[in-house]
């Protein structure tokens, strides 16, 4: 079965004076309709960078995007501007991290959900605006046909969210990509939206790619988790797959630097040293290799030298890692393990 | 008591010479001031009313034709050079509009006068013509001076609007317009323009009310009796009074223009507003 | 005071290994009950004036920033606030470092009321109680130097002579992991993480006793904020630094601090030790705001948990519900929850709560607890028969003596 997305080594680069800026080097990866990808990493790991070539949002005078992006059977790359404009906000839909400045200061929310159904469907005004209100019903604004005319500054920070939703899912899209949805947003507003988004998911049957620093958020929203890393994937699989056998420094690094609310008070927070590459210029070899800590346990200096390729892991299931070492899988057990989740240890 | 013999001519208006003698014998002599009266030049002979009177509608006629015509070009070529951005086109109009932005009012003016009117005759050479005799010939009168602080102005307005579009075209908003799929245009006109039009409100409001006091230079190379060469020829003839009425008058256009472009603000920015 | 901290490996990179070393002993000092507070905070109210458009500017009303709260703060020890934006956390971090002047109420720090003392005798208070920033880019004078920014409050405390102070900022550069060769560079310079140092050195430069951290991590990525928080840890053990810990990520809290407040619209809901708090929450915001944190390890293990949906948003602190604030949103309210404000209760040695329906989840009491004390009846009205207890509440510390759920009555241990 092919799939609904399929990204094939898109490149994202971008020139500047000081030389080339590999944001996206080479990644790939498929999504079906009805599932969830997370897209993991850190700033600078080319997670939105990506997604925005997906949507063709980068101008074609400052980055230079390669590769092939296959959606429903069309290559995005290959069609024209006009084309990929006119399947932007329809077939394919962002929602942005801050729905604050995602919003124009000076319309009103009804106008600008409003617009988003206009520019694809030839219909009156008067229609759009009945459409964006029983948009708004449906992602749980109260009063719908009053708060349509308000601006954005006097929505709060949830609601707002809401409306961008409202706003990215009036066409139906059969993809949504939600880059960083809840980072701004307190903890239980979160729990609202994703539980929105699952709900809303569930009832247009679209492919989802949630883009996030949050492990929590997606341990709670995705099937298939990608996690990146200076530009380019460095584990890849099913979700409970690679929060629970994660054969990667990094996903480990990821993983043990962040607290949770039920473990063992006594767990250890164990930081990734050092600070994140430069993408103008990326360490030789492996491109984690400066902060990874295991690099004693791979013979000769192949971390340095050379960049690991995507690869199967040791565990069986579907799930890819770019790593030198031999034996992941009994590292993460023997030492990384114990050391954050003492509890998980004993139950086995 | 001077300051109290002019504050109460202001609320009160008064006659100059304030002479009950003269008053009598030959009542033609005086000059009757109606409130709010700001004094009587003795230089020219007649109130400083009157002489404002005058002077207002010539400079205001000046400054609006120029307002009009920089604010126009000025948005134009900016919003052009930004879209543009890198392109020879956008250096060609910022590199166009700082030679203009360097020559000095005068050599504008007088070029302006001596090729377009009257070396190759493409204008009639420019005289003030009151609205009341005919807009055309109004508008014709305005042409030259009207043009010569349009291109000084327009300069400064092609960098900010250029400066304001390409940093609104960065905005997390613009964006999420591109990914609604709204074409291009619409995204510049209705969302970039929109906001980055915004700051310009305020310059205009100023610059404006500057330039009513402030077309001296202009105003003498057309020898148009403005309001600029009123307050040059007060100066010149230590015409007290008539400098006293300018300043106030010039202060007042100053305040007003602030608080109309507060109030226009808030109209644009529904942030503003009050609730 | 040469040592540097083991925990950090700076961020020019040391050798890679030393990430675990000093992290075996990272438990912050244990509080006792017996501990003596630094930093005690009675009924501390901050309002903010509301004004009227136009050109009289009339005062309309007040937010309610900050109403009425009491905490302490031990030596050495820490204390977390958490609460969503708008819940007061951060004012009330801004009230203890004297960065507001408070409405009304007592901040008394080693036993003197530092509430509503001139501008003139704070600036010696200033040594004492320190703060760090959320955001390391905006934080920092970008015009002046590194060394300049940390060596600041000596020259203006007259601390050290001026040829002193640059052995000091080096100093203290190491031992916040930075390069002390770099004093003379420029904070845009520096990364996010090596930044938030610098604000922590800039904050330990006049040997503070209090800290208030304010969200000192939420500005950086994930693999930085073990880093800063770590360094936090060593720096609270090598120098006896209390903190107040303000954060709305509940699991850096829960790393943090031994005790945690968690408070809603101007007001503490619940205040108790991390163990009771985390796994025994009391108040039923407590217990939703636990709920909605998305949970890597169990979500890997166990599939997800039932999240406590919290309905609509929170409302305005200008004019906030009457009785208990967080009633419009939960599902325990009643006809007394309107009438009546939930005094903070102590209900266990070191746990207090607010609300008249306090109880683990699912076990929460069907009629309220509180009327006797509060002298009213179930519904809340005035009961003229109950004489209200004395005031309840406002006692910063815990006592030896609390109300027991199951007896309904007070107890000892």
């Amino acid at each position: 079965m092919s799939s609904f997305l399929s990204v094939r080594d898109l490149k994202v680069h971008f020139p500047t004076v000081d030389g080339v800026v590999m944001a996206t080097d080479g990644l790939s990866f498929e999504l079906q309709r009805g599932k969830t990808l997370g897209i993991v990493g850190e700033s600078g790991s080319g997670k939105s960078v990506s997604s925005s070539a997906i949507l063709g949002l980068h101008r074609k005078s400052s980055a230079i995007v390669s590769g092939e992006i296959w959606l429903d059977g069309v290559d995005l790359l290959q069609i024209s501007d006009e084309e990929m404009r006119r399947r932007r906000g329809k077939d394919v839909a962002m929602i942005f991290q801050d729905p604050l400045s995602a919003m124009h200061p000076y319309y009103t929310v009804g106008n600008q959900i409003a617009e988003a159904y206009l520019v694809h469907n030839n219909v009156s005004k008067k229609a759009a605006k009945k459409r964006a209100i029983e948009m708004l019903d449906r992602v749980g604004i109260p009063q719908p046909d009053r708060r349509v005319d308000d601006y954005p500054h006097q929505f709060s920070g949830g609601m707002r969210q809401r409306a961008m939703i409202a706003m990215g899912l009036i066409n139906n899209p059969s993809l949504l990509i939600a880059d960083e949805p809840t980072t701004a947003l307190d903890v239980t507003v979160q729990a609202q939206i994703l539980d929105l988004l699952q709900d809303l998911q569930k009832e247009f049957d679209s492919a989802v790619m949630i883009i996030t620093h949050d492990l929590g958020v997606v341990a709670e929203m995705a099937d298939d988790v990608l996690v990146m890393y200076a530009g380019r994937a460095v584990e890849y699989g099913k979700c409970k797959e690679i929060l629970t056998h994660p054969e990667m420094p990094y996903t480990w690094g990821l993983l043990s630097s962040v607290p949770d609310v039920t473990g063992d008070t006594s767990a250890k927070l164990i930081p990734i040293p050092g600070n994140p590459p430069s993408l103008l210029n990326p360490p030789s070899g492996c491109a984690f290799h400066p902060r990874c800590t295991h690099m004693d346990k791979v013979p000769g200096d192949l971390c340095r030298t050379e960049m690991p390729e995507l690869v199967p892991g040791v565990s069986a299931g579907e799930h890819l890692k770019r790593c030198h070492l031999a034996n992941p899988d009994e590292i993460y057990a023997t030492e990384i393990l114990p050391e954050i989740a003492p509890e998980l240890v004993e139950e086995k | 008591m001077q300051w109290t013999d002019f504050l109460k001519g202001v609320v009160q208006g008064r006659e100059y010479p304030n002479d009950p003698e003269l008053k009598k014998k030959a009542p033609e002599l005086i000059a009757n001031c109606p409130a709010p009266c700001f004094g009587y030049s003795v230089v020219n002979q007649t109130t400083v009313n009157t002489e404002i009177k005058e002077a207002f509608p010539v400079t205001f006629s000046i400054a609006l034709a120029a307002l009009i015509m920089w604010l126009a070009g000025g948005v134009f070529f900016g919003v052009i050079a930004a879209v543009k951005k890198g392109t020879l086109l956008d250096r060609g109009i910022v590199a166009g509009a700082l030679v203009f932005y360097a020559f000095p009012a005068f050599f504008i003016g007088v070029f302006l006068l001596k090729f377009f009117a009257i070396k190759w005759q493409l204008v009639a050479i420019p005289e003030y013509v009151p609205i009341a005799d005919g807009f055309g010939l109004w508008l014709q009168g305005l042409l030259l001076p009207g043009l010569t602080l349009a291109l000084l102005y327009m300069a400064g307005y092609i960098r900010m609007t250029r400066a304001f579009v390409l940093e609104s075209m960065s905005e997390d908003y613009v964006r999420t317009a591109r990914a609604k799929g709204l074409k291009s245009r619409r995204v510049l006109v209705k969302h970039s323009m929109r906001a980055a039009l915004t700051p310009l409100v305020t310059l205009v409001g100023l610059d404006f009310a500057a330039l009513m006091g402030g077309a001296i230079i202009t105003e003498t190379v057309f020898n148009y009796n403005g309001l600029g060469k009123l307050a040059f020829d007060a100066n010149t003839t230590y015409d007290l009074p008539t400098i006293i009425g300018l300043v106030i008058l010039l202060g007042t256009f100053v305040i007003v223009a602030n608080i109309i472009v507060d109030v226009l603000y808030a109209v644009i920015d529904p942030r503003v507003r009050v609730g | 005071m040469d040592q540097t901290p083991t925990t950090e490996p700076s961020p020019q990179g040391e050798g890679p290994g030393t990430a675990t070393v000093a992290a075996a002993d990272h438990e912050a000092p244990r509080t006792t009950a017996n501990t003596k507070a630094v930093l005690s905070v009675e009924n501390l109210k901050m309002y903010f004036p509301v004004k009227s458009s136009g050109l009289i500017r009339r005062t309309i009303g007040h937010v309610q920033a900050v109403d009425g709260i009491s905490f302490q703060l031990p030596t050495g020890g820490s204390l977390g606030l958490v609460g969503e934006s708008g819940c007061g956390k951060s004012t009330t971090g801004r009230l203890v470092t004297r960065l507001y002047e408070p409405t009304a109420g007592k901040i008394e720090f080693e036993g003197r009321d530092i509430a509503n003392v001139s501008a003139r005798s704070l600036k010696p208070l200033r040594r004492e109680i320190q703060m760090i920033f959320q955001d390391p880019y905006t934080s920092l004078n970008p015009r002046h130097s590194v060394g300049a920014i940390i060596g600041a409050p000596l020259a203006i405390h007259n601390i050290l002579p001026k040829n002193k102070i640059l052995p000091r900022v080096q100093e203290l550069l190491e031992i916040v992991g930075l390069n002390p060769e770099h004093y003379n560079r420029y904070p845009h310079e520096f990364s996010g993480g090596q930044r938030q140092r610098i604000g922590i050195a800039r904050a330990l430069t006049l040997q503070p006793k209090v800290l208030v951290a304010d969200e000192p991590v939420s500005a950086l990525d994930v693999s930085i904020q073990a880093q800063v928080v770590n360094l936090l840890q060593s720096l609270q053990r090598e120098f006896d630094i209390a903190f107040l810990f303000i954060a709305h990520d509940l699991a850096i809290v829960r790393h943090f601090c031994p005790e945690i407040a968690v408070m809603y619209l101007g007001k503490i809901v619940e205040i108790a030790d991390r163990e009771t708090l985390y796994s025994r929450p009391h108040h039923p915001y407590t217990q939703a705001l636990l709920s909605a944190v998305p949970d890597v390890k169990q979500a890997a293990i166990g599939g997800r948990r039932e999240r406590i949906r919290l309905e609509g948003d929170v409302p305005s602190p200008i004019n906030p519900p009457s009785g208990c604030r967080f009633r419009t949103r939960c599902s325990l309210a009643q006809e007394i929850c309107a009438r009546a404000e939930p005094p903070l209760l102590q209900i266990g040695k070191r746990h207090k709560v607010a609300c008249h329906f306090p109880g683990e989840l699912g076990h929460h009491p069907e009629k309220p607890i509180t009327p006797r004390l509060l002298g009213v009846d179930d519904t809340g009205a005035p009961d003229p028969g109950a004489a209200p207890a004395a005031e309840v509440g406002n006692d910063p510390g815990f006592s030896d003596t609390w109300f027991d759920l199951e007896r309904r009555s007070m107890a000892k241990a």
